[in-house]
């Protein structure tokens, strides 16, 4: 029972890391109708930044605000020289030239920090484990990760919500035009937008950094996840990023943890192992399936646009 | 059609000469490394073709086209590994597979559009990597070895590199015969329709959901075929050629090629591998410079080779 209650944690941290990445990317498509492949780039520079001024400044904490700083900017750049001319271009155009954009920042992390990847030490204090219940023992550092993601989602629906930039943003993916035309600088906004949304991705590379390593092409296959989880929540919908990043990074967790012993009271070892293995990858995909099947728009659809 | 010879048939008739000539110049110069590099190109032109059926024509931007590529040399490579290496059972078995698979993906993907249709063929075809990495008893990882090349009862032998070579071409120029008729058709004005205006099809009386299903099983089963030809060409399967950074450089030789035009396709196949190897050449981070290079084409040469050589053309 206590392994279950674990491995839910384990589930709902993964699933508000996903979040932080799908939040960035719902943020960017609903609004700026963009479609950037690049933001698991950025995910992997976050990581990378992170691991490199941590070093360089033996703090983590400062090493981490850093990255983030240095993200953020690089996000600002990014969208000022690469992604604004294909502002209001078709969907192919934003797949192709950011895909362009991968093949080059993967490059220049081989180039730069070369193709072994990097270790981003854990601080002692962060290393050690709360007793969550008797006989529970849990890594503080996992704890730290929900609690940050946690007022991270705070903060952006206290953000989108709550505030006059946020109404701006939201007016801005109703109608661009008018928003514009009522003497607001909209491309400003998308730049931020996109800066917020890079300093995203980089927290959540950066707090993923000290449990896997950080290495080239960490940023795809969690981009991948992180499109599932828009698809499953509805696209352009923090909220629905949220419950479907929760879910899938439980599922997925939690398949891989107990669906070969599940197995294996049916099937033999060997075979259980084997199945479920190779199911419990397919889980989330599956789910993605079924949600379609019945709600091709998603479960949290943003109002028909 | 009332210059006989404009840009556009002048270089596509010299590129079908110099590619039907290429095994003589490899032998005579003596580079099989020519050979082997066209081969591969050839076997990705043909999964470009596929491709531009449903992107080029359909406007279904597919960002899983590779994982047919792996359905099709996993099924002659598993069949090879259980010792049934007669070609007539690992190539249907190869496009009867493929052809499955677009069934299920299409039914699931195409009641979807635009960018929800982009990430769930890119999540599905990524769902299908991990069912091949998964694959212990077949190599998982690593891949799988395949140690005896298709055998077709002595009618054509594919050890021997020229006749392998050829075999592709004639298969690509019958998948690019293939797309001319059936767009020039019933079927393929329906898919060209629906891409301008799905709903006005619909309204005049088309299913389209069904038309676009069969476009999407067709384009997979070609490609599924590219998958058998290009195991049997490397005689090795792996994961890799599944992953999704395949798939993102199929569609990039479609529209480097020029989107919806027939010989496209394979222009786009050659601009693109030719000019990865000459990349790879001068320096080892190559990617560096290719990938600014697709933003560039993406923002400043959108019609690619075909669309480049049309303005030539009319002058």
């Amino acid at each position: 029972m206590l392994l279950v209650l674990e491995q839910c944690l384990n589930g709902l941290q993964f699933g508000l890391l996903l979040f932080l990445l799908a939040a960035g990317l719902t943020l960017v498509f609903g609004i700026m109708d963009l479609v950037n492949l690049a933001h698991g780039s950025l995910y992997m520079m976050g990581a990378y930044f992170a691991a490199t001024f941590c070093a360089f400044t033996g703090s983590f904490v400062l090493g981490a605000i850093l990255a983030l700083i240095a993200t953020l900017l690089l996000g600002i750049v990014l969208e000022l020289v690469a992604l604004r001319p294909l502002y209001g271009r078709d969907h192919l155009d934003h797949v192709l030239g950011t895909f362009g954009l991968i093949l080059f920042f993967n490059e220049l992390v081989r180039l730069v920090w070369g193709p072994a990847g990097l270790t981003l030490p854990l601080p002692a204090s962060l290393g050690t484990h709360v007793a969550l219940l008797p006989g529970l023992a849990y890594p503080t550092y996992r704890l730290m990760i929900i609690a940050v993601s946690l007022v991270v989602a705070a903060f952006l629906y206290w953000l989108v919500m709550r505030t006059r930039l946020g109404m701006l943003i939201r007016a801005g993916a109703s109608n661009r035009e008018m928003v514009g035309a009522l003497g607001i600088d909209i491309r400003l906004l998308y730049t931020l937008l996109f800066g917020l949304g890079a300093a995203l991705a980089a927290l959540a590379g950066l707090m993923q950094a000290p449990i896997l390593t950080v290495q080239i092409g960490m940023g795809e296959n969690i981009l991948i996840l992180a499109f599932v989880v828009i698809v499953i929540g509805g696209i352009g919908s923090i909220r629905g990023a949220l419950f479907a990043a929760v879910f899938v990074g439980l599922v997925d967790t939690l398949g891989r943890a107990f669906l070969p012993d599940l197995l294996h009271l049916m099937l033999s070892a060997t075979a259980a192992a084997t199945i479920g293995r190779a199911v419990s990858s397919m889980l989330i995909y599956v789910l993605m399936a079924a949600v379609l099947a019945l709600r091709p728009e998603g479960l949290f659809p943003v109002g028909s646009r | 059609m009332s210059a006989a010879i404009d840009a556009r048939n002048l270089v596509v008739g010299v590129l079908l000469a110099a590619l039907a000539l290429l095994p003589v110049y490899a032998h005579a110069a003596g580079d099989a490394f020519a050979l082997s590099l066209f081969t591969r190109i050839v076997i990705l032109a043909l999964a470009a073709t596929s491709l531009n059926l449903i992107l080029g024509y359909g406007g279904m931007v597919s960002f899983g086209h590779a994982a047919y590529l792996g359905i099709g040399g996993y099924a002659v490579g598993i069949l090879a590994d259980s010792g049934i290496v007669s070609g007539f059972v690992q190539w249907p078995v190869a496009l009867a597979v493929s052809a499955v698979a677009a069934l299920a993906i299409g039914a699931l993907s195409l009641r979807s559009r635009g960018v929800y249709f982009i990430m769930i063929t890119l999540a599905f075809a990524q769902m299908l990597y991990y069912v091949a990495s998964g694959l212990d008893q077949y190599g998982g990882d690593d891949g799988l070895t395949i140690n005896s090349r298709s055998r077709f009862a002595g009618l054509i032998d594919l050890s021997d590199r020229t006749q392998f070579y050829y075999l592709c071409l004639a298969l690509l120029l019958a998948a690019i015969a293939l797309c001319w008729r059936l767009m020039n058709a019933r079927f393929g004005m329906v898919i060209r329709g629906a891409r301008a205006n799905d709903r006005r099809m619909r309204a005049i009386g088309f299913p389209t959901f069904r038309y676009r299903l069969v476009c999407f099983v067709i384009a997979g089963t070609l490609c599924g075929l590219a998958g058998a030809l290009l195991a049997n060409h490397t005689d090795f399967v792996s994961p890799a050629v599944m992953f999704w950074t395949r798939s993102g450089d199929l569609i990039v030789m479609v529209v480097f090629g020029g989107m919806g035009s027939l010989f496209g396709p394979l222009m786009g196949a050659i601009a693109y591998l030719v000019l990865e190897e000459a990349l790879s050449r001068v320096t080892e981070y190559w990617q560096i410079i290719l990938g600014p290079m697709l933003l560039l084409i993406v923002l400043f040469a959108r019609g690619g080779i075909d669309g480049l050589l049309g303005s030539l053309g009319r002058g």
